[in-house]
């Protein structure tokens, strides 16, 4: 239809959007973090990192907070979505799920603290049963429910996809050769729905490293990632250097979550 | 191969074409017709009848916009590209602003009408003789409380605040400065401390407090004191204004020994391409009449003398914000502390927030 020439046209106007909004962008960054205030070559921001306990604690903040996001998403999303492939009108509860996706992240976030205020719907729910107000807001219970109601159609989705995919005949097979629902689930259902609870995790695991506007809304700042950090850097002290120098620590840890989770497993044999 | 050149020739020429784009946008913005004032201000920070005012005296179309925190305010200066003819920064940032040389020097001589401001808020350190500014409001740091949950005379001193019985009740302010000036002042330290050692004792002291924070927030404090959210909250004189007429109970003080006097300024960037009209827009707004105006609708105190005439008697004699000259004489005005300093503030800041669990 068109010629090879024309063809390669098509490509330009995504060259464009890759090149000036994720490839320059990541080389200034690079740029940024391996230079100081007088754009002198140095190491000294990534000496500071690891020389700072505070960077690190805050690291392993970043990383246990996403991991708990990210389990308590997949414990919940899991059962959910092998439930939707059996229930009729799947459509409809996808629909459901998709839903809350289209509504702003701040206009969530706010709803939440009416929820979670000391005389909003929670208290007054547990003040039905004389229990009197509990301070949710700005906990860590209040952070990480509001992080993982997020994150949860995110989870839901790949996993949906990837168990609609197998073959019920497999279960079935499964399960008429003599396996308790137990061993189907964990030879059969869970290795072929793998690919899709990766994807989810990635999907979740590696935006909740940095949520920084959840932590200062709902976490009340308490709660603190490697996101507040670069924030704090670039806007208040203007460092420009150190925050970007985090920035590229943030990227390095996502690559190798994106390494860890993406590996293709090879095939093992099953001792039943 | 071919292709690759191709590309990279394409890439080259939109980002010549954009360039050009730019240069071509940025043109008519910087030769703005003579007939505007661009004033560059913190939202919601005059009487919006006061530029209506302004326009039909003076003829000047005046083109409002705003910022949200000083820093945001310097790094959109600092990049060139505005034409700003006024602008309003807090008394450290005309400092550095002045020392990164943004700022225009003033001739006071087109100024008369200075006159009318208190000389006790004149020639401060941050602008020896006020070359480059001239104070717009004026307040303080200090603790909202609750009359509903604590007594006026239970919150003397900052160290009271560190009181077991306030567990999980404050809210404090999410600002390096004044968090680790309050813990400073608590231990008789000045709040433009450098010693790297006081600087740790005062983190010290502060993490101390952490059981008693709630949380540590900037705009929302207004809406969770103001629902009695939390007992107590420390903030500014003019946030705390805004909380009080939406819930009488709250009340505003300042705790002993000492605490923090702020100003916000006119200044002129030197980006100006009005300065006729800058010069102009101060002289109207220093006008005892008008600064009254912009007091009454903004609710900060104001530095200008002849206008506490035109205001009402329960707000010029409201102690909580126009303390006595007592209590004014122990307020200390920040210094721009430096590149090196102020990130060490921070540092320390932020560390205490990982810590405040």
């Amino acid at each position: 239809m068109f010629s090879k020439k024309t063809r390669t046209l098509f490509i330009v106007p995504y060259l464009l959007w890759i090149f000036l909004f994720v490839i320059l962008p990541i080389l200034l960054i690079l740029w940024y973090s391996f230079t100081d205030s007088n754009n002198h070559f140095t190491l000294a921001n990534f000496a500071l990192f690891f020389k700072n306990g505070t960077f690190l604690k805050m690291m392993l903040n970043s990383f246990w907070y996403a991991l708990i996001i990210t389990v308590v998403t997949l414990l919940i999303s899991y059962p959910a979505a092998y439930f939707l492939t059996k229930v009729k009108n799947s459509q409809i509860w996808l629909l459901l799920i998709i839903l809350p996706t289209w509504i702003n992240l701040l206009l969530k976030a706010y709803a939440f603290i009416g929820i979670f205020s000391n005389g909003g719907l929670f208290n007054q729910f547990l003040h039905l049963f004389g229990i009197g107000p509990v301070n949710f807001l700005f906990t860590d219970f209040a952070f990480i429910f509001v992080a993982s109601y997020i994150e949860i159609p995110f989870m839901i989705l790949p996993i949906y996809s990837a168990i609609k995919e197998i073959n019920p005949n497999l279960i079935q097979a499964s399960e008429d050769l003599g396996a308790s629902h137990w061993q189907t689930f964990k030879y059969v259902l869970w290795p072929l729905s793998r690919p899709g609870v990766e994807s989810g995790i990635q999907a979740i695991f590696i935006p909740s490293l940095s949520l920084f506007m959840l932590t200062r809304l709902i976490g009340g700042n308490k709660v603190i990632t490697l996101g507040t950090a670069i924030e704090e850097y670039f806007m208040t002290t203007m460092n420009w250097n150190m925050g970007s120098t985090i920035g590229v620590i943030l990227i390095a840890l996502m690559v190798i979550v994106m390494l860890v989770t993406g590996k293709t497993r090879k095939r093992k044999k099953v001792n039943l | 191969m071919k292709k690759i050149i191709y590309s990279i020739l394409g890439l080259l020429l939109v980002c010549a074409g954009l360039a050009y784009c730019v240069h071509r946008l940025d043109q008519p913005k910087i030769s703005t017709q003579k007939k505007s004032l661009i004033i560059f201000n913190w939202g919601d920070y005059i009487d919006p009848d006061l530029i209506k005012k302004f326009e039909k005296e003076s003829g000047y179309h005046v083109i409002y916009e705003t910022f949200d925190s000083n820093e945001a305010m310097y790094t959109k200066i600092k990049q060139g590209g505005t034409a700003y003819d006024i602008t309003i920064p807090s008394e450290y940032m005309v400092a550095k602003m002045k020392k990164a040389h943004l700022l225009d020097k003033l001739d006071l001589t087109k100024i008369p009408n200075l006159k009318n401001i208190n000389p006790n808020f004149l020639n401060k350190s941050f602008d020896p003789s006020n070359e480059y500014s001239v104070p717009y409001f004026w307040g303080t740091l200090g603790v909202v409380y609750n009359d509903r949950y604590v007594k006026a005379n239970e919150i003397k001193t900052w160290n009271d605040l560190w009181n077991k019985k306030f567990r999980h009740q404050i809210l404090l302010v999410d600002s390096a400065r004044d968090a680790m000036g309050l813990s400073l002042v608590s231990l008789g330290y000045s709040m433009n401390t450098t010693n790297p050692v006081r600087l740790k004792l005062s983190l010290t002291k502060l993490n101390a407090l952490a059981p008693n924070v709630k949380a540590i927030i900037s705009d929302e404090m207004k809406m969770y004191l103001s629902q009695n959210e939390a007992k107590l909250g420390i903030t500014w004189s003019g946030e705390a204004h805004e909380m009080m007429e939406n819930n009488p109970h709250l009340h505003y003080l300042i705790p002993s020994p000492a605490s923090n006097l702020w100003f916000d300024n006119l200044v002129i960037p030197k980006t100006a391409k009005n300065k006729k009209a800058a010069y102009q827009f101060i002289n109207f707004m220093l006008r005892p009449k008008n600064a009254a105006q912009n007091a009454k609708y903004i609710g900060y105190a104001t530095p200008n003398e002849k206008a506490l005439r035109y205001l009402p008697k329960n707000l010029k004699e409201n102690k909580q914000f126009y303390p006595d000259k007592r209590t004014l004489s122990h307020l200390e005005v920040y210094r721009d502390l430096g590149p090196k300093t102020t990130q060490e503030y921070n540092d320390l800041f932020l560390e205490f927030k990982m810590n405040a669990r």
